[in-house]
């Protein structure tokens, strides 16, 4: 076990050790976090020459001083304006609230819990899947592991049904020397079982601090699961977030990724096709002002044949704020009948807004259907002359045709409760805008 | 109600309008037709205020204020309507909403409360019989998918509900079937009142034969070079408008 400060993840590494003393796990679990310690300084903090983090700079979390989360509480008020009719289980600072949280009455075959409860008890669920789908070769996956201590795991049985959603809250409150939580994951859905599952990451208004998440997903074969992320982090929130999943054949994984908050923050999204005939979504909507930098790497790997993907992220850049897109497609020698669609469209709303965007498809395999196409551009002033015309002003017409750009991306949003949040996040961003959406409803 | 004085206006640098004077009143309908280039709808969107059109020289005054120092919007909820010859799609924003937006803003400006959502569907179900606008259409987003005729019909439409003083309409009938125009003329002449005043702007007599103008001016190089009755109108469809070319104002 690593106890020094002097690497480049000696930011880090002061964290760890008395961590690592402390915090509580199995055998198995423990050797995890050890191993996954190893790995993140091994490889220290990516830097501007690796090609997954030009656009991306560390500095805000390379020069941080954190500390970890204390067991503060957030009152039920704060929470209120995330709260969705849904199983909810709320974390604060990382930590599970069972206080906050409503998963009673969970039906038959689904299970809700919080991670720290089996990573004490040695469930079977976590030494068969935890860090079996996110592997360490990450860096901030590896950080995650290595301050690995609580989060939540989603197990559906096979064949189950669920129609009303999960919802994670992840809520951060803090005063002083911003700390650093590491949630955890853990979603598995066993053959034919289905479920809907919304992650929300949120914070108090003005607070810095540094979130760094990750998401396994297993999907079995015929498994359908709808991934929502939701980022609504404060305005000084750094965000580090990974979501892997793992189809097996014929499962549908449908991800939506909207990141409206935090100063800096980055998802990245890996989906990889084990079996025949899967099918995915990825979707996605990222919203910059001021000076908000907000990253997406994708990356689908089509390693089976007959998978199809389908792949639309939406960015609208304001302010001074910077976008990045960045979207990988693979498609491996024996995945023949691959059908993979990737579009990404930005809306730059000033001068000095900026996205970088990259759209790759990386194909090995000779009978495939593969498109990719990426534009930036501004509000079409001729659309916005026309609104001005019927008597809209100008800055309701400009919200109006700003939803319209990213309409296609909130429509395929079917859930009814997220919706209605989504609409009042959005409002708070492109005024009108949540009228358009309830009207749509 | 419009009264055009010695307009001049510029569109990218070069000089469309090099003079025009058009007086409109109350209740008339003015057809003002003249070639390609002439300058048209060039006069249309300036009239209603798209950003880029910028005027030199002249006057315009509507109801007696000076239109040119309104903003578009401002222009619109004063009772100015312009039905564009290419409407523009907006995804995502279905036609009921926006025109409850549209409605809500004239309304708003003139002191006016808003409309509840049922006084509001009676008057979508009212006003879509005039130019035969079913409901799907209403509903869906603003003329995203819409065929050539439907959108010119939506434009109609957004016309009849947001009932202004002066329409403007720019090529309404171009890239229509003898159908659609017949639909959209019938919309257009319901909607002739002694309180509104009517401009279209067309390259065809055809449109003409539908709705019978007042008046018509031809306008050639910027400038308006002869007005008269509707006869005018057949004097253009034999004669084409080369004999106008380099005609005195």
């Amino acid at each position: 076990m690593t106890e020094t400060a002097t690497t480049a993840a000696g930011v880090f590494g002061a964290l760890h050790g008395p961590f690592a003393r402390t915090a509580l796990g199995t055998d198995f679990v423990r050797q995890l976090r050890a191993d996954a310690f190893a790995r993140f300084e091994a490889a220290g903090l990516p830097t501007p020459h690796d090609e997954q983090w030009r656009h991306t700079s560390l500095g805000p979390i390379a020069a941080g001083t954190f500390r970890l989360p204390d067991d503060r509480a957030a009152d039920g008020g704060q929470l209120a304006p995330l709260h969705l009719d849904a199983y909810e289980a709320v974390f604060v600072n990382g930590r599970y609230s069972p206080a906050l949280s409503n998963i009673r009455g969970l039906p038959a075959g689904l299970q809700v819990a919080s991670l720290r409860d089996q990573l004490t008890s040695g469930a079977d669920l976590v030494r068969t899947h935890l860090s079996q789908v996110a592997a360490l070769d990450k860096p901030f996956t590896a950080l995650n592991t290595a301050f690995l201590d609580d989060g939540a795991i989603i197990h559906l049985a096979a064949g189950v049904i669920v129609e009303k959603p999960i919802h994670l809250v992840f809520f951060s409150t803090s005063t002083g020397t911003p700390f650093m939580s590491s949630p955890r994951v853990l979603i598995i859905a066993e053959r034919g079982s289905q479920a809907k599952i919304v992650e929300t990451y949120a914070g108090e208004a003005e607070e810095a601090y540094f979130t760094n998440a990750v998401t396994e997903v297993v999907l079995e074969d015929g498994a359908v699961v709808d991934h929502y992320k939701r980022q609504v982090e404060s305005d000084r929130g750094l965000h580090l977030g990974r979501i892997e999943a793992r189809q097996g054949r014929s499962s549908t994984f449908n991800s939506f990724s909207l990141a409206f908050g935090g100063a800096l923050s980055r998802t990245d999204i890996d989906v990889r096709f084990a079996g025949e005939g899967g099918e995915c979504g990825l979707y996605g909507l990222f919203l910059g002002h001021g000076t908000q930098h907000v990253d997406h790497h994708t990356l689908i790997d089509h390693a089976a044949p007959r998978c199809s993907s389908r792949e639309v992220y939406k960015g609208v850049l304001d302010g001074k704020s910077r976008g990045v897109f960045f979207g990988t497609i693979v498609v491996r020698p024996d995945a023949q009948k691959t059908d993979a669609h990737q579009t990404n469209k930005n809306l730059l709303l000033s001068r000095e807004a900026l996205v970088n965007s990259t759209p790759r498809l990386q194909i090995e395999a000779d009978d495939v259907r593969c498109k990719h196409g990426s534009t930036t551009g501004q509000l079409d002033a001729t659309a916005l002359f026309y609104l001005r015309s019927r008597g809209i002003g100008e800055a309701e017409a400009r919200s109006l045709l700003t939803y319209a750009f990213a309409a296609d991306v909130i429509e395929r949003i079917t859930l009814p409760a997220l919706r209605k949040a989504v609409a009042a996040d959005l409002d708070l961003r492109m005024p009108g805008a949540g009228a358009i959406v309830e009207a749509a409803s | 109600m419009l009264e055009i004085k010695n307009l001049h206006a510029n569109v990218g640098g070069n000089e469309i309008l090099k003079g025009l004077d058009l007086t409109v009143n109350t209740g008339e309908v003015h057809a003002i037709m003249g070639p390609n280039g002439s300058g048209k709808s060039t006069l249309a969107h300036v009239l209603a205020g798209r950003p880029g059109y910028e005027v030199t020289q002249g006057t315009v005054l509507y109801k007696g204020q000076d239109l040119l120092a309104m903003a578009p919007e401002e222009r619109a909820r004063e009772g100015v309507f312009l039905a564009f010859q290419y409407p523009v799609e907006i995804p995502g924003v279905s036609n009921v909403y926006f025109l409850k937006a549209a409605m809500n803003a004239l309304r708003k400006h003139r002191g006016q409360p808003e409309l509840d959502a049922f006084d509001f569907l009676n008057l979508v179900k009212e006003k879509s019989k005039i130019v035969d606008i079913d409901d799907s259409l209403v509903k869906r987003p603003v003329n995203e998918g819409f065929s050539g005729g439907e959108k010119k019909r939506n434009e109609i439409f957004q016309m009849a509900i947001l009932d202004p003083q002066l329409a403007i309409l720019d090529e309404t009938d171009s890239g229509l079937d003898i159908d659609a125009l017949r639909i959209v003329s019938n919309g257009v002449n319901q909607l002739r009142s002694p309180n509104r005043a009517m401009v279209l702007v067309t390259h065809y007599q055809r449109l003409l034969n539908y709705i019978q103008p007042d008046f018509v001016h031809v306008l050639v190089e910027g400038r308006i070079v002869k007005s008269g009755g509707k006869e005018l109108a057949l004097e253009l469809e034999q004669k084409g408008y080369a004999w106008l070319e380099g005609a005195p104002a």
